[in-house]
């Protein structure tokens, strides 16, 4: 199955792991991530405003090359995810807003919101399945306790991104026993890390992330996984005394593909 | 600087949210991680821009609190959703000349050798215009 990929700025940079386990992984489980062609940074942040247009129009650019070449869009950064889906469901349900959009994008011809955004869990649980993903791994994470930080981008606003109960999910962990491990259940999953706080106050970052850190501590968790480079660094600057790992380098470990040199 | 009337409407229309459905009930606040730095909390911001109350949000520090992490708007349960009206007002005030909050010169200070691109992509489309 081949599938367009959206993989983001920060997957290109920082956040590099991500990007190459969602690859890896992707192939072993018979998924072709096809990288679309000049992608553009989808902004980080959706801007809830009536009145931004031209901000999302990358977005929509994305949206549509997936859509021409009738391919599911797949997203890995949970801001990417968060962005495209929202500008996606905006496409779909405000009329001034697609009517706008398009005027910018009349040379490229319309988009009315027909592209179907997944991101990579969904791909996981949708597309491939996570029985056939239990059937392929290779490394048990057998014995670990893990807990699923989804943070909010990933569940919020739960009608445009419908990926799952915004609070009371299940794919993170339903992802973490397929590969064999136990699913940590805590209070703090679905709650914010402090996002960009960290350029205005980086007190404020470090007093949320210390709350999510000490609340999946106290659930017994010995590792946390995130979509979001921007979780995984607040939680990592505030002082996290456990591992907070990326969802793919998890999923690339149990496929036994993390050391291959040659996918 | 302008008119009352006129600055509650265009930052309703920005904002595409009615604060007319608002019941009171301060779930939003309740459930906001940031409600501890903020001088007016989200259920204030409801209020205020309903009674077109817009000078004093206009220029406070608890514009560039808001996390924009939906919290209020998946929670309220009248559908109001908060943080619209955070961010109306907050790009109002930043769409004036001169008034952005983040700039390229503040950016090396806060950056260190893990600094994800998101960060600084996220912040920039959040305080700057």
């Amino acid at each position: 199955m081949k599938v367009s990929y959206f993989p983001g700025c920060t997957l290109k940079n920082k956040a590099k792991d991500l990007d190459l386990y969602a690859l890896r992984s992707a192939e072993a489980l018979g998924v072709t991530l096809e990288e679309i062609e000049n992608w553009q940074c989808c902004g980080g942040v959706f801007t809830t405003a009536e009145d931004e247009v031209a901000t999302k129009l990358s977005s929509v650019r994305a949206l549509k090359y997936a859509s021409d070449r009738s391919q599911p869009l797949v997203t890995v950064c949970s801001a990417c995810h968060n962005v495209i889906k929202q500008t996606n469901y905006a496409m779909q349900n405000n009329k001034a807003f697609a009517d706008k959009v398009n005027r910018y994008m009349a040379e490229d011809g319309g988009y009315n919101g027909e592209a179907e955004v997944y991101h990579y869990l969904e791909m996981l649980r949708d597309l491939v399945g996570f029985d056939t993903l239990k059937e392929k791994v290779a490394n048990s994470l057998k014995g670990k306790k893990i807990a699923a930080y989804y943070g909010c981008l990933l569940l919020r606003p739960g009608k445009a991104m419908g990926m799952d109960d915004p609070e009371n999910p299940t794919i993170m962990e339903d992802f973490i026993r397929a590969l064999g491990a136990d699913a940590v259940i805590w209070a703090k999953r679905n709650e914010c890390c402090g996002g960009y706080i960290s350029v205005e106050s980086p007190e404020t970052a470090k007093k949320n992330s210390n709350a999510v850190i000490r609340n999946a501590k106290a659930a017994g968790a010995e590792m946390i996984i995130t979509a979001c480079p921007l979780c995984k660094y607040n939680l990592e600057k505030s002082g996290a005394d456990i591992p907070v790992v990326y969802i793919t380098e998890i999923l690339a470990e149990a496929l036994g593909v993390k050391e291959d040199t040659n996918a | 600087m302008h008119n009352t009337e006129y600055l509650r409407d265009e930052i309703i229309r920005i904002s595409g949210a009615n604060p007319a459905k608002c019941m009171r009930c301060g779930k939003c606040s309740a459930t906001c991680p940031a409600y501890d730095e903020m001088e007016y909390h989200p259920h204030q911001f409801v209020n205020m821009v309903e009674c077109g109350d817009i000078e004093p949000l206009l220029n406070s520090e608890s514009l560039y609190m808001c996390l924009s992490c939906f919290a209020c708007i998946e929670r309220c349960p009248r559908g109001v959703e908060p943080a619209k009206f955070v961010e109306a007002v907050r790009l109002t005030a930043i769409r004036q000349q001169g008034a952005n909050r983040l700039t390229a010169d503040n950016v090396p200070p806060i950056v260190d050798e893990d600094t994800p691109q998101q960060l600084l992509v996220s912040a920039f489309r959040k305080y700057t215009k």
